[in-house]
């Protein structure tokens, strides 16, 4: 079996003509990951310029209202550039500086990453391109302009269904074509190995520092840590440093879209089967000939018809559970939130929100959940309003 | 002697690629007879896939064409076994792992093999990931094509020494760079296979390539892989590409042998 397997999952299925890109950037990944100096580096960066640590605030309306479990929301979205993204790109970026390239390029879907590496790139003075699936420039033409703003140049994707999927396809296209000076910043923990590994690592401050500040808090672990999951990086990056930790259930809420039981979904755990795409082996929405199915959900961060190999291993084990959220419920979890604590979560982390309101009632007024809110919601105010019947300017 | 091997045995190989289903399935199996009777030597047969990552445009749209039109599997391997009966040029199936591992991979091959296929193309299983493929390619008779590229500096003589039936030679992805340097890479890239196995043949594709250019690069190694450019002529002429398909093949032929 081949490197940066999680069970089965995982590996390094792309073309021949990436894979000394790829082992360029796991040598150099190995490398500096022991390297103190990129260490303080990077933690300089995350604190002084992306504001961490993320505070882990005790939510006591929600708590009350709910009625059961203690809710702490993982404030992810009050990082810079609004999201946990950033966590990885700077990471990558400081990464790609070290190994003596001058270009960034990387996919999005929401924008939030697109955003997130067009910062990077504009702090270390590097070039940014990011590929955007055509529909979801549409959907966050805010994002769009932020990009241009911060001096990247946005590659609309009219390829396949317009979508995420599509601008991964675009960006591995143009890092096998122009790997000397490109660093290929892949914006969650999938794709080929080292991508998952090195994804999850930058991403894993976050149980890192939930961890810490729970046991200060409440002096105990939580009984359970919630994230939304499209690729799965926040999800990971708030599991990893409690997958040891067998008393705490960790629940990835993915993305049911208008139901699990119809086509207009990107519930891949739960809908999806075992296969082979975007250079892993992992759960994937396909149909019976294995061909990609075109996914759906209001989250453009979320509609992603693969999941990270190291989900899909945490799944196989039971370690993981994962479950299903509509847009309906999303919907209603962002509504909720914004009147119940004054905090507007981003589409993606609403999703978690939903079913954090579904299990919270179900769990005892001594036990303690964290919710991961991976990203903050301005820029889904007008799909959400839209989603209501309303249009209104941007 | 296996086809593929027989492929090799007449001077520099033809190698035409198609994406079966586009325009229809039935277009497909009389342009693979066209190019048989014009003198093709071996056909590179692609099964459609929802996401070719590695091809550019041309072949990215006539995969969506063909998957429009449903084609699956089954029908390829039915349309192969009617071939079958009518010519004998080796032919491989090209496709992405996900095809052949959502069928069964062991049935996939199993039915592939049993239908007349020669050897199987995988763009996306490199060397790392080639046992979970060739293994089973083995066990049913089929040969696993591996591919080399210019960016495959230091790992060329692994995947020669592997390789089985012949060796896949990619040049750029950049389709727009200058000739020259495409022609330079080539010389290298194939001297490096040839001189990590002397036995296996080597076949180059490069897209663009016009017959004199294809005849230049085939000088250099065994064979040429004409990649897009019989796809292109089938979204241009359909299913009147026939005769179109037939005339370039002629053409190759010619340009691949020296003459005019």
């Amino acid at each position: 079996m081949s490197k940066g397997r999680f069970g089965v999952h995982g590996g390094q299925y792309i073309p021949e003509m990436l894979m000394n890109a790829v082992i360029e950037l796991e040598e150099a990944y190995n490398h500096y990951k022991q390297d103190p100096q990129f260490q303080a580096e990077l933690t300089e960066l995350l604190n002084d310029y992306a504001g961490r640590p993320s505070r882990l605030y005790f939510a006591q309306r929600m708590t009350e209202q709910l009625g059961g479990a203690k809710i702490y929301l993982k404030r992810e979205d009050l990082n810079h550039t609004g999201a946990h993204k950033i966590n990885n790109v700077l990471g990558q970026a400081l990464l790609a500086k070290k190994m003596g390239k001058t270009r960034l390029i990387a996919e999005t879907g929401a924008g939030q990453h697109g955003v997130a590496t067009a910062t990077a790139a504009a702090l270390m003075g590097m070039e940014c391109v990011v590929y955007m699936g055509e529909e979801d420039t549409r959907r966050q033409a805010l994002n769009v302009y932020k990009m241009r703003l911060l001096g990247a140049r946005v590659v609309p994707v009219t390829s396949g269904t317009a979508t995420l999927k599509d601008a991964v396809n675009e960006a591995m296209g143009e890092w096998a074509r122009r790997s000397d000076d490109t660093h290929y910043c892949l914006g969650s923990v999938m794709g080929p190995h080292p991508f998952p590994t090195i994804v999850r690592d930058f991403q894993a401050v976050i149980s890192r520092e939930i961890k810490e500040q729970i046991l200060q808090a409440e002096g105990r672990l939580p009984d359970a840590v919630l994230a939304c999951v499209g690729g799965g990086s926040n999800a990971i990056g708030a599991f990893y440093h409690f997958i040891e930790d067998e008393s705490v259930r960790l629940i990835g809420c993915e993305a049911a879209g208008r139901g699990v039981d119809t086509l207009d979904t990107a519930a891949t755990i739960t809908t999806g089967r075992l296969g082979i795409f975007h250079g892993m082996k992992s759960y994937f929405c396909q149909d019976d000939h294995g061909q990609i199915a075109p996914v759906y959900s209001i989250s453009a961060g979320l509609d992603y018809p693969g999941v990270g190999p190291e989900h899909a291993w945490l799944h196989d084990t039971g370690r993981g559970e994962y479950v299903a959220v509509t847009d309906e419920e999303a919907v209603g979890a962002f509504e909720y939130l914004s009147r119940t604590e004054g905090i507007i979560p981003a589409i993606e982390s609403a999703h978690a929100v939903a079913y954090a309101m579904k299990l919270a009632p179900q769990m005892e007024k001594n036990q303690i959940m964290v919710v991961n809110l991976s990203g903050r919601g301005d820029k889904d105010c007008v799909s959400v309003a839209r989603y209501r019947g309303e249009e209104i300017g941007e | 002697m296996n086809r593929i091997k027989c492929a090799f045995a007449k001077g520099k190989a033809l190698i035409p690629f198609v994406v079966c289903g586009d325009p229809d399935l039935g277009t497909t199996e009389q342009v693979v007879l066209a190019m048989a009777e014009a003198g093709a030597d071996l056909i590179e047969l692609g099964i459609p896939f929802s996401d070719p990552t590695a091809e550019g445009p041309a072949i990215q749209a006539a995969s969506q064409r063909a998957l429009q039109k449903g084609v699956t599997a089954d029908d390829i391997f039915a349309m192969v076994e009617r071939l079958r009966k009518k010519v004998s040029v080796p032919v491989v199936l090209s496709t992405y792992a996900n095809v052949v591992f959502s069928y069964g991979t062991d049935r996939f091959l199993a039915r592939a093999a049993q239908a007349g296929v020669d050897g199987l193309i995988l763009s996306d299983v490199p060397l790392e990931e080639k046992e979970e493929f060739s293994a089973p390619c083995r066990a049913n008779g089929l040969e696993f094509i591996s591919a080399v590229s210019p960016a495959s500096r230091g790992r060329v003589e692994q995947i020669v020494g592997e390789a089985e039936g012949f060796v896949y030679c990619a040049s750029a992805l950049d389709t727009t760079r200058a000739w020259e340097q495409v022609a330079a890479e080539v010389k290298a890239l194939t001297h490096e296979v040839q001189c990590a196995n002397a036995h296996i043949p080597c076949a180059v594709a490069f897209g663009p390539a016009a017959p004199e250019q294809a005849g230049v690069l085939a000088a250099l190694c065994d064979g040429f892989i004409a990649d897009t450019a019989v796809v292109e002529l089938v979204e241009r002429y359909g299913k009147d590409a026939v005769p179109y398909v037939r005339e370039y093949i002629r053409q190759m032929k010619a340009a691949l042998a020296g003459e005019k």
